[in-house]
């Protein structure tokens, strides 16, 4: 009874703890946000055209440019608005909306394992520790589809030489942060979040392989990985893992999300070649998004010449 | 059941209309550039998914008549089968002409590799038979073989939710991606199909007829069954 009742009996675990409650106003103002919209979307007719966001000067004035083999580059509105990237949506139309507010601030890289120097990096210190260079490569999704983007960045192989990798350092695997929070996709049980990717020493230290800061000439967006990622344009896309905050050299072949995921359609190597097929999408043709016709793909995406080397003798339907 | 009855012609037209529907919404978003960056993708999806949900329709028309006792529901089921061929004809177009652009040199090794296609296609010719063979005319003609090859409907209906299964991109054992695609339309064809067992129907069809004395009915059949009679 309530004449019982006494304060002392109230233990500090009966109270709700101040993250929970500050979430439950999160999910409650989000829900209110979300039905709103959905009312707002019922009524907005769907083909009302899309408010025009003014472009970036820095995009504008990357009009015309092309890649080595002379295919123009995706637009801007494609490369900011058709992604992968499982950790926010799986629709990939879906996934630049989700991830517009994510907090690249304040953001470290950690650089461990096997290294003579360890070193937990600011972002902005990291950003700034390599001139960039301006990249433009193809980028092959196994979906089928694929894009032409001009990145920016520094070569992966300077901040490798900076740790000092030990002899026993034979691959290095990279981590993507893990928020729950920020990412709604990493409550999906059906993948090994945080997503894992890895590369081999020599495919790490090739000139090709990118650290990733930047995109059409700005900072990358959150929906392409921001604040910094690996671009390896001779493989897969998934290769490329997005928004790491952990960067490791290990001794033994790293286990990576698609391969744990499904073991059967994706290889730890990923190399895009048009002779190892895939159950569902086709890997001899792609379709570059924006074109109307497919066209045949690549072997190791058209960077035969800068890669081929690495692999002299793998079998690569073994080792797909 | 009376209402639906006397407005039969209605929802003749509301079958055509819905059936229209996702074709109409397909063209304006495509005209309007709102089919995503890979519209041709994004077409083909659409149509195999209308084609299976029209499929499922078509083959819930046969058990609505006979469980639900709504005998015009089986005048429906040429409307929805041809509906279903359609759209299945135009996702084929859309893969062999608007996606590959006709080249068979790509076309053909991509036909020896995948097995969605191995299931799709044979599906699709199914679906083309039936459709050729729909009318009066063929019904009179083929006689009593019409019905024999009509029932191929039931392999079509397996070997389409197969091509599903194995096109979706997620892993139906992890219930992830687009997994509860086929596992949805599996579970509701398979159910359609399994109602269509003999010694199932006549069973179910049994306990929806058993005589009843008029005094067990007033003093001691308990009200769930009494419901059940009712359906």
């Amino acid at each position: 009874m309530s004449t019982n009742w006494k304060p002392d009996k109230i233990r500090s675990s009966d109270i709700t703890p101040e993250a929970v409650y500050l979430n439950r106003r999160q999910f409650m103002k989000g829900a209110a946000v979300f039905a709103a919209g959905a009312v707002l979307a019922a009524c907005a007719p769907q083909i009302a055209p899309q408010a025009p966001t003014p472009l970036p000067a820095e995009v504008g004035a990357m009009a015309g440019q092309k890649d080595e083999l002379g295919d123009p580059l995706t637009v801007y509105a494609a490369v900011t608005g058709y992604n992968n990237y499982y950790e926010f949506t799986q629709s990939k139309e879906g996934v630049a909306g989700l991830a517009h507010d994510f907090k690249t601030r304040p953001w470290t890289v950690a650089v461990g394992g096997l290294v003579n120097k360890p070193h937990t990096y600011d972002i902005d210190e990291l950003i700034k520790r390599f001139p960039v260079q301006e990249r433009i490569y193809r980028l092959r999704c196994v979906e089928g589809w694929s894009m032409v983007i001009p990145w920016r960045g520094f070569p992966l192989k300077q901040l490798l030489a900076e740790v000092e990798p030990t002899n026993a350092a034979k691959y290095v695997r990279f981590q993507t942060i893990l928020d729950p929070q920020q990412m709604p996709g990493q409550s999906d049980p059906s993948f090994p979040w945080p997503y894992t990717e890895g590369l081999r020493m020599d495919e790490a230290q090739n000139d090709l392989t990118l650290l990733t800061t930047g995109v059409y000439g700005q900072d990358l967006l959150p929906q392409n990985g921001a604040p910094i990622r690996i671009v390896t344009p001779w493989k897969y896309g998934f290769k490329s893992v997005k928004a790491i905050v952990k960067i490791d050299l290990v001794a033994d072949q790293p286990s990576t999300l698609w391969p744990l995921t499904a073991p059967d359609e994706y290889g730890f190597y990923a190399n895009v070649n048009p002779n190892v097929p895939h159950p569902r999408w086709s890997q001899s043709t792609e379709r570059r998004i924006g074109d109307a016709d497919r066209r045949p793909t690549l072997l190791f995406n058209g960077y035969a010449d800068q890669v081929a080397s690495m692999y002299a003798g793998m079998d690569l339907h073994a080792n797909f | 059941m009376k209402y639906l009855k006397t407005r039969f012609q209605w929802i003749r037209w509301a079958v055509h209309i819905g059936a229209l529907l996702p074709l109409v919404v397909l063209i304006v978003d495509a005209l309007s550039n709102h089919l995503t960056f890979n519209p041709i993708q994004a077409a083909t999806q659409r149509t195999g998914d209308t084609a299976i949900i029209l499929l499922g329709l078509s083959l819930a028309c046969s058990p609505i008549s006979t469980y639900l006792n709504w005998k015009d529901a089986v005048r429906l089921r040429r409307t929805l089968g041809l509906y279903t061929f359609i759209y299945a004809a135009i996702h084929l177009w859309l893969f062999v002409g608007a996606d590959y652009g006709y080249q068979f040199n790509y076309i053909v090794p991509e036909f020896l590799q995948k097995y969605y296609l191995w299931v799709g296609l044979p599906a699709f010719i199914i679906l083309l038979a039936l459709a050729a063979t729909s009318f009066r005319g063929a019904m009179r003609w083929l006689g009593k073989r019409w019905k024999r090859l009509h029932r191929l409907i039931y392999l079509g209906a397996i070997l389409a939710m197969l091509h599903l299964a194995l096109v979706i991109k997620g892993d139906a054992l992890r219930l992830s991606g687009d997994a509860w695609k086929p596992l949805l339309a599996g579970i509701i064809i398979g159910t359609l199909l399994i109602l269509r067992v003999p010694r199932l129907r006549r069973a179910l069809l049994s306990l929806r007829h058993k005589p009843v004395a008029p005094a067990a009915v007033q003093l001691a059949s308990p009200p769930a069954e009494s419901t059940l009679v009712k359906n």
